[in-house]
């Protein structure tokens, strides 16, 4: 996940000619801002296969969220008369080992495999901008320290990490949130902290020193704003980790505790049904972890080709 | 030269230490500290009185650190409790196992991956490259686990052809005995690296495919073989090595997951059931083991990296 930003670090640093030209006109800033949006957005919107994964994020958010409006299901009680039921009428993905319907659990596990994707993105980014760009900024010491603690955790595999964590801690959404948030920051705080670190010494941040500007003024207009192309696509792809980080969780058996689920706890109750061909309860789950993280990577990757091209077009 | 590699090693070794805080910090996190997570909710407060003083867990922090750390280093894990085995022998036993199922997923993951990076770089945007490109995205989405059911049922369950259970053995040696145990859980450990690595390998063909040594190479009347094998591989291969080293916590993550699914005895297995038991020596010692491997494994990596690429020369 680390080479998104390392590609761009390498872009910016293969095109010093057009940058002085493009720096000197300093004076308008609002505009400029405005028609770089808009050329990435333009970009992004000619990349089918981003579009193609947008839709598809849509689509599961309807299904996970707006499903159950229409689609009831209980998905609370146990009932052991409907146990591991085939798909037929009346339950069109057949019923769990619980008696619970499965396409109303998908809809439900979803709701948490999303919901945890995203908020924990939410937050491993925040944490990671802050911690990345303090380092950065202040440098020396502060940034060496702060640095060392970041490879620290990241040398711990994640998994091993989170599993002890969450044998401290009893899982709950709000808890899986904050725990795989507050694993998730370390590549969000390398990629801000080392595109800081660039964008100090470039020459149009350089010149706005020279002009007298205050070092708050490069870091929120001209640092920030290209720190941020990178930190969104990072945050895309850390949607995508977090929702395989709860799917294995889920899969060995640390991950919501019952009657919640995500998917990858289904899969993981499926899989006591392998040999008795209970496809149902494997297959479906597996597809839409797949199908989620697949569109979320595309759109991640459509983020960050039109990144690139903003960057570049400068 | 030396002096990169001196300095990078005292930021490993710093590196080292910032893990054993964080692992003191975890293991002083403990519901009730380290006492009650061995005794049991039973143990009366005197009980735990005695084990704290007992294991010098009364005394303060600072000197409690250092007392660890040099267990630490010293090689003593601490005693399993549930297991009635040191940590270290516990180690011992299952460390070389995890090993040999990483190392050989490692290997198979080169072999399949380079060649098949190099290939769809040169094929670029034909059908075989699209397939490939595809086949990647999915496998780097899917879980783990789901791959690894997936080719029970087919392979061991509807074909026949591989047992569906990893060697049970206790040695190393025995694994080698029954190689076909041993070819689903490989596969099912190589296939996600196998997706990224060959990404990575094609992009990286890709970047060195129009530089400009390579025009003058054809300039100069070199076959488009000698061109590919003798110029661009070799400077595409660099970057490999990098993301072998990163690539440790990964593949360690993806060794428990294996182990359990195909229930092979190795370090994972050993960490998943003391996860579940809530048995701490156990996690706490191969997390520091996961970690120090990983830190090594990226001292190796950027030291041979070094050596090969000459620009290297921080």
């Amino acid at each position: 996940m680390s080479d998104p930003g390392r590609a761009q670090v390498d872009s910016l640093g293969e095109m010093p000619p057009p940058e002085p030209a493009a720096a000197a006109p300093t004076g308008l800033p609002v505009g400029q801002a405005k028609s770089m949006f808009q050329l990435g957005f333009e970009v992004f919107i000619q990349n089918k296969l981003a579009i193609v994964g947008m839709v598809v994020l849509v689509l599961a958010v309807v299904f996970c969220f707006v499903g159950p409006l229409f689609y009831h299901t209980d998905q609370v009680t146990v009932n052991l008369l409907t146990t591991n039921l085939p798909p037929g009428p009346g339950h069109p993905l057949g019923t769990d080992e619980t008696g619970y319907d499965q396409l109303g659990r998908l809809m439900v596990g979803g709701q948490a495999s999303l919901t945890i994707g995203f908020a924990a993105a939410i937050i491993a980014t925040i944490v990671g901008t802050v911690w990345g760009a303090i380092a950065g900024f202040f440098g020396g010491l502060v940034d060496a320290v702060m640095m060392r603690v970041v490879d620290a955790i990241l040398s711990i595999p994640i998994l091993f990490l989170l599993l002890f964590i969450v044998t401290i801690v009893r899982p709950s959404i709000p808890v899986m949130i904050f725990v795989l948030g507050l694993t998730a920051w370390l590549v969000p705080a390398r990629l801000v902290r080392g595109e800081s670190l660039t964008l100090r010494v470039r020459e149009y941040v350089q010149a706005v020193r020279v002009m007298g500007g205050s070092s708050w003024h490069s870091v929120l207009r001209h640092i920030m704003p290209n720190v941020i192309g990178t930190v969104i696509v990072n945050a895309t792809f850390q949607v995508a980790d977090a929702i395989l980080l709860i799917a294995y969780l889920g899969y060995l058996g640390l991950g919501i505790s019952p009657p919640a689920t995500d998917w990858g706890g289904m899969l993981s109750n499926g899989t006591a049904f392998i040999f008795t061909n209970y496809w149902w309860l494997i297959y479906p789950p597996g597809i839409l972890i797949i199908v989620v993280v697949v569109a979320v990577n595309l759109v991640g990757d459509g983020l960050r080709d039109s990144v690139e091209v903003r960057l570049q077009r400068r | 030269m030396i002096g990169y590699i001196l300095r990078r090693l005292a930021q490993s070794i710093l590196v080292v230490l910032v893990v054993t805080v964080i692992v003191f910090i975890l293991l002083h996190q403990l519901p009730g500290g380290a006492a009650r997570a061995i005794l049991g909710p039973r143990a009366t407060a005197l009980q735990v009185a005695q084990f704290n003083t007992a294991n010098g867990y009364d005394q303060p922090l600072l000197i409690q650190y250092f007392r660890q750390l040099g267990e630490w280093f010293t090689g003593n894990f601490g005693f399993s409790i549930k297991l009635n085995q040191s940590v270290s022998s516990l180690l011992a036993q299952r460390l070389p196992k995890t090993i040999v199922l990483s190392l050989l997923s490692l290997v198979l993951t080169v072999v399949v991956a380079v060649p098949l990076g190099i290939y769809q770089a040169v094929r670029r945007n034909r059908t075989f490259d699209y397939v490939a490109t595809g086949l990647s995205f999915i496998f780097y989405a899917a879980p783990t686990f789901f791959i690894g059911i997936i080719m029970i049922e087919v392979f061991s369950q509807n074909l026949g052809w591989f047992p569906p259970e990893a060697p049970q053995s206790n040695g190393v040696g025995p694994i080698f005995e029954q190689f076909d145990a041993m070819v689903l859980p490989v596969v099912t450990l190589a296939l996600l690296s196998i997706a990224g690595f060959s990404r990575y390998m094609r992009s990286s063909v890709l970047d060195n495919i129009d530089q400009d040594y390579v025009r003058t190479a054809q300039a100069k009347g070199a076959s488009p073989q000698r061109v590919l094998y003798h110029h661009v591989l070799r400077n595409a291969l660099i970057p490999i090595i990098t993301l072998l080293g990163l690539s440790l916590p990964a593949l360690f993550a993806g060794a428990l997951v294996t182990e359990s699914i195909f229930n092979f005895p190795g370090m994972g297995l050993l960490f998943w059931q003391a996860a579940q038991s809530s048995d701490y020596p156990v996690e706490l010692g191969v997390v520091i083991i996961t970690a120090f491997a990983t830190v090594a494994g990226n001292l190796l990596a950027d030291v041979s990296l070094a050596i090969i690429d000459p620009r290297v020369k921080l």
